[in-house]
């Protein structure tokens, strides 16, 4: 019986403290960096698409909501023909991000995009693509990956060595 | 009947108008309020302060599909939720507002009281009973054993009052409270008859017949539409009569400093006693349901018999005096 009473004290007094409501179109909750709201695929320093097209997102992808299509350019760099996010299948795991093998897919801390129309929910890649580096700024996947492509040889990568020529002896 | 200044039809409207507009207006109160106690603002969008949120609601009301199960027993399912309001305003006749604002000056006021809130348990049964359907006969049978339980010893607290002032007309009861109003010597009775009153309403901490966790929705789950408004205003409507009957039995009706009309001081005590119940919403678990029929019957009953004992003999020893 005491302790009812002082509950009731106790949620009376709670008229005194500060209200925690964020009045929402008017005042946005802030939201820490690693929120996983809306996805994006980002670039690199200098300008070029991060994606190559190695699928890991849509197969890490537990609703199956992201579908591309990877090509290659003349110099030999990959870059998906096409992406697409349903995003009204998406649950935002962030499972696509942690598969990203050259952190192009990323979770930005944006949750506001409500549409009227379900179709206006499937995301193209113009719709995806920002020109930013998103969380890891000056990382460039083609500058530390051994990979050749136009204007880049084998070995010439950051903290590469050039490859052991075979066909001598010496060390 | 005493001379009333005021006409009897303009008393019976007004009083009419006024009861189902603070019923839909506690609608908001109550969201503002829990919210207050809960650190939130609640409705503040709709209008100024949100009050607007209360029309919303009817509209939505309004306009939602009332639908009637086909398995319902119609006639008894359209019935149930009518019978809640009007016994509840039915009760609201006896009650005195004002010295010249009251709608029945009945000797029997509080008697006809006490019946009326037995006829609300006819609404939840048939309501229950009408939907046919397992949950709703459930919540049903449980409102019906908490609200007749919980009667019996609600009269027996009103007697305690009843004993002080010689009368059971309640216009005589809160003239009789001139020198002291009836809390101080029959606070227990108080006590006993506000937990009896919440469990009457079917409010937190007592709302057992809605117990959304176990049953569906209890009595009202097959209802929509202005059929489920009218329960909800009932609820609410409920809540007003049961601050009211608090106010005129134990604090006085409309006694006060003169500076304010008696209506006034009637309307800010029954104010008071709704913020109560809004309060112990908020503060309150809701007791198993054994534990609500044992508390009442091992704990209430015997005390609101002690209560009438005791009352008794001392009112007899000051006469002997």
């Amino acid at each position: 019986m005491f302790s009812l009473i002082r509950s009731m004290w106790l949620v009376f007094l709670h008229m005194f403290h500060k209200r925690e409501t964020y009045q929402y179109p008017e005042e946005k909750a802030p939201l820490p960096a690693r929120w996983r709201g809306r996805i994006a695929l980002t670039r690199d320093p200098d300008g070029g698409e991060r994606c190559v097209g190695c699928y890991l997102c849509a197969a890490a992808c537990p609703v199956d909501c992201i579908s591309l299509q990877a090509t290659e350019d003349p110099d030999g760099r990959r870059y998906p023909a096409f992406f697409r996010i349903n995003f009204s299948r998406c649950i935002f795991c962030g499972f696509c991000e942690e598969a990203c093998p050259t952190y192009a897919i990323q979770l930005l801390p944006d949750f506001e995009m409500a549409e009227y129309n379900r179709q206006n929910l499937v995301y193209e890649k113009e719709h995806l693509l920002i020109n930013s580096q998103g969380k890891y700024p000056g990382y460039n996947y083609y500058k530390v990956a051994g990979m050749a492509i136009g204007g880049k040889d084998k070995g010439e990568a950051n903290q590469e060595e050039p490859p052991v020529d075979i066909k001598s002896l010496l060390p | 009947m005493q001379a009333t200044a005021i006409n009897y039809w303009w008393v019976i409207g007004g009083v009419l108008f006024t009861l189902l507009n603070t019923a839909a207006g506690l609608i908001w109160l109550e969201r503002r309020m829990l919210a207050l106690w809960q650190d939130r603002y609640g409705p503040n969008r709709a209008g100024p302060f949100g009050l607007f949120i209360v029309l919303a609601d009817t509209l939505k009301l309004f306009f939602k599909e009332d639908w009637i199960p086909p398995f319902a027993d119609k006639v008894v399912f359209v019935f149930a939720p009518a019978i809640v309001v009007a016994s509840v305003l039915m009760s609201f006749t006896v009650i005195p507002f004002a010295p010249n604002i009251l709608v029945a000056d009945l000797n029997i006021g509080l008697l006809f009281f006490l019946a009326m809130s037995s006829l609300g348990v006819y609404s939840i049964v048939l309501g229950g009973w009408a939907s046919n359907n397992k949950y709703a006969l459930l919540g049903a049978m449980r409102g019906a054993s908490q609200m007749i339980s919980y009667e019996v010893f609600m009269g027996l607290a009103l007697m305690g009052v009843v004993l002080l002032s010689g009368s059971f007309n309640l216009r005589e009861i809160v003239e009789a409270q001139k020198g002291m109003w009836n809390i101080v010597p029959q606070f227990l009775g108080f006590v006993i008859f506000l937990i009896a009153g919440v469990a009457e309403t079917h409010r937190l901490p007592f709302d057992i017949p809605e117990a959304e966790s176990e049953l569906v929705a209890g009595f009202h789950a097959e209802y929509s539409g202005m059929k489920f408004g009218m329960f909800f205003i009932g609820e609410y409507l409920g809540v007003t009569l049961v601050s009211a009957m608090v106010v005129a039995l134990y604090f006085g009706g409309w006694m006060g400093p003169a500076f304010l009309p008696g209506v006034v001081w009637f309307i800010l005590k029954t104010f008071v006693f709704i913020s109560l119940f809004i309060l112990m919403r908020a503060a309150m678990p809701r007791p198993r349901y054994d534990q609500l029929m044992e508390y009442g019957w091992k704990v209430l009953f015997p005390l609101s018999l002690l209560n009438l004992l005791v009352t008794a003999a001392i009112i007899l020893i000051m006469k002997e005096a």
